[in-house]
């Protein structure tokens, strides 16, 4: 797949970059060549310019037919040598509205059913001849609503309504659709609906180039054909990878607890996640597989579906990674436990960042911008067309000698070659300072939620931290971390009381959503920092075991501290560590930081 | 609001595109009919990205009196903000 992701283009974008695309795109030579024939019953010279652009993001390297201006039922019936010289794979058959002649006012019931009878036969006749003299897969559209409803509402019930002689035919596409193996309907009717009628007709366009819609709604069109194009030659995606928390359902579970997450029907942000899971489902019935890809220790992520309110359960997913590995190695995981290709993955994630990595190095697999609120999920992957089914699973197509062998498909490089290139991308800063008065309640609140990211565990009140705060004994420090995704907000804390030369560690938590980021060393930096300008010599920690901050067992080891041994009265399970601060190092290498003017005035200090 | 210069520079890639032409210089006398390239098919791109990229819409009749691109540019200069 090449660099440019086109699912993620505006048609706005995809309008003005298409020149620049084609080129870049048209230079792979990994291509599957694939002949198409475009009858219209419009100019179609706009929609193929840009479908061109998109078959060839999808892997294809198509060539064109296109029948003279108007011709598709002369062309299809009458004369189909050029067609059949051209040796179509697939033939589009775009037509619209307009070109279904119109009832007149005062038609007889009778009348109004012999002219559905001649528009029916006159399509019966187009595809009688394709199937027998060309042989190929046909793509033919549903009609739009039409432009004008000249019985106002009567349109959609009257006689000579068109609205309503329109939606008859409809329905007849669909019958014989399902009659015909060589027949596929492109579904323009829900198309125009969604980007509605308004937006769709463009009359200026049609009077000037008889092209009788929108630029955008050209964009639509080819995008909604390139589905079905990509479907027929196996190329839909079958997997809809899901993080968990604040994506499947509201909060985080290892902090706020199975009891406390947000499903169910009872608020409006429950309802929301409830409906997601709905949506999942619904695709789960359809023939999409389910996979979780969560930051959680797998015990805890695996009881949220135990919830009365969760819609999923465990066994409707294929696939389940919950671990603190970074997840776009637990997506590689996924596809070769399912056995399917990187590109037969969707992932969705609240967590901007999380999706940015997952992009970067797994290229192949669609990482839709969802945004963060739950409510717009659904839509905004059901409009990215990513489980097109080719409901075309038919012996009588030969898909299976049209299907491109997964062993081709490209290798794309990483945007980033190590994690080490990902972090420094996302330009971190972080502000690290002794407790402030203005962020005591953050604090507060972090303090007395945070669960999993915690050494100790240990609970304070608001008036307890702020005598903390005010203490000489004590070193306390909050991190505050910024990307170019935004700010995380105030997401770890510290706190340490002085024994001598030593410094005791009595609380270090951290959000999970900053994870993997590099903060906890930047967290170490600027406690070391303090420490050296109080002329302290040690700082020692403690580990205290919980059902739910096992991430953290290894946390002092991983920052270089020494075990040291545990005093007779530790609680059980308890481990201690040792930091001697001589030849400190800075360990922080991500993350531009407040104190780095400080840390060299600490260095100098402790020269 | 767009100056008349602006227009004509900004104009300049989305002709490049449209006439398949990267290295030609526009000018406001330029026209369909000594430019290479500018067919029918060309002129539907050009008038897609012209609106597309100025957030116009340019009528019928406002498409039959360019003549130039320099109606083309005064036009623009009138409706985009």
């Amino acid at each position: 797949m090449p660099c440019v992701k086109v699912d993620d283009l505006s048609s706005d974008q995809l309008l003005m970059q298409r020149r620049k695309l084609f080129l870049e795109f048209s230079a792979r030579t990994d291509l599957r060549a694939v002949r198409i024939a475009v009858l219209g019953g419009s100019t179609t010279s706009s929609l193929v310019e840009v479908l061109e652009v998109l078959l060839l993001a999808l892997g294809f390297r198509p060539v064109f037919y296109e029948s003279e201006y108007g011709r598709f039922y002369e062309e299809a019936v009458h004369d189909p040598e050029t067609l059949i010289a051209f040796k179509p794979e697939i033939i589009y058959v775009h037509t619209s509205c307009l070109n279904v002649p119109r009832l007149h006012a005062g038609t007889t019931e009778d009348d109004a059913a012999a002219h559905f009878q001649r528009q029916a036969d006159r399509f019966r006749a187009i595809w009688d001849s394709l199937e027998s003299k060309v042989g190929a897969q046909i793509i033919q559209n549903n009609f739009e609503l039409p432009p004008y409803a000249l019985f106002g509402n009567m349109d959609a019930s009257a006689v000579s309504g068109q609205t309503r002689h329109l939606m008859r035919l409809n329905e007849f596409l669909a019958q014989e659709a399902n009659r015909r193996s060589s027949l596929l309907i492109q579904d323009v009717h829900s198309l125009s609906s969604h980007l509605g009628l308004a937006n769709w007709f463009d009359w200026d366009r049609y009077y000037s180039y008889k092209i009788q819609v929108r630029p955008q709604a050209t964009v639509a069109l080819a995008r909604s054909l390139a589905a079905i194009v990509g479907a027929i030659y196996g190329k839909t995606r079958k997997v809809l990878v899901l993080d968990l928390d604040n994506t499947l359902w509201g909060g985080v579970i290892g902090d706020d607890g199975v009891e406390n997450i947000k499903i169910g029907r009872e608020t409006p942000m429950g309802e929301a996640y409830t409906g997601f899971q709905e949506y999942c489902m619904a695709l789960r019935e359809r023939g999409v597989l389910l996979a979780v890809c969560s930051k959680n220790s797998e015990e805890i992520a695996r009881s949220g579906f135990y919830h009365p309110s969760s819609v999923l359960k465990l066994d409707h997913f294929s696939c389940f990674k919950a671990n603190w590995f970074p997840k776009h190695q637990n997506i590689e995981e996924i596809a070769k436990e399912l056995n399917l290709g990187l590109d037969s993955l969707v992932f969705v994630d609240d967590n901007p960042a999380e999706r940015a990595i997952v992009a970067a190095q797994l290229p192949s697999v669609a990482v839709p911008n969802v945004g963060t609120e739950v409510s717009q999920f659904a839509a905004i992957l059901d409009a990215a067309r990513y489980f097109e089914p080719a409901g075309v699973s038919r012996e009588d197509i030969q898909r299976a000698s049209l299907y491109t062998a997964n062993s081709q498909r490209s290798q794309q490089q990483s945007q980033f070659a190590t994690y080490d290139e990902f972090l420094d991308s996302l330009n971190m800063t972080a502000e690290i300072e002794p407790f402030k008065q203005v962020y005591l309640e953050r604090i507060a609140q972090l303090t007395n939620k945070s669960n999993q990211y915690n050494l100790t565990t240990r609970r304070y009140t608001l008036a307890e931290l702020q005598a903390l705060a005010a203490s000489q004994e004590y070193i306390c420090l909050y991190g505050i971390l910024r990307d170019t995704f935004g700010d995380n907000g105030l997401i770890s804390v510290l706190v340490g009381h002085q024994e001598e030369r030593t410094l005791w560690i009595d609380l270090w938590l951290m959000s999970c959503r900053v994870l993997k980021r590099d903060m906890e060393h930047a967290m170490l930096d600027a406690l070391v920092h303090h420490a050296q300008t109080r002329r302290l010599t040690v700082i020692r920690g403690v580990y205290l075991p919980t059902k739910k901050n096992a991430m953290v067992a290894d946390h002092y080891e991983r920052l270089g501290f020494i075990r040291i041994a545990a005093p007779f009265d530790a609680v059980e399970g308890a481990t201690y560590w040792s930091l001697v601060l001589d030849g400190y190092f800075k360990r922080n290498r991500h993350i531009k930081t407040n104190t780095a003017q400080l840390d060299l005035d600490g260095v100098l200090q402790h020269v | 609001m767009y100056s008349p210069e602006l227009i004509l520079i900004e104009l300049q890639p989305i002709f490049h595109d449209a006439l398949k032409l990267p290295d030609l210089i526009i000018t406001r006398s330029s026209s369909a009919l000594n430019t290479p390239n500018w067919d029918s098919l060309a002129h539907i791109s050009i008038i897609e990205m012209v609106e597309t990229h100025f957030k116009i819409r340019i009528g019928l009749s406002e498409l039959e009196d360019l003549k130039q691109v320099g109606d083309l540019v005064d036009l623009i200069a009138e409706k985009a903000s």
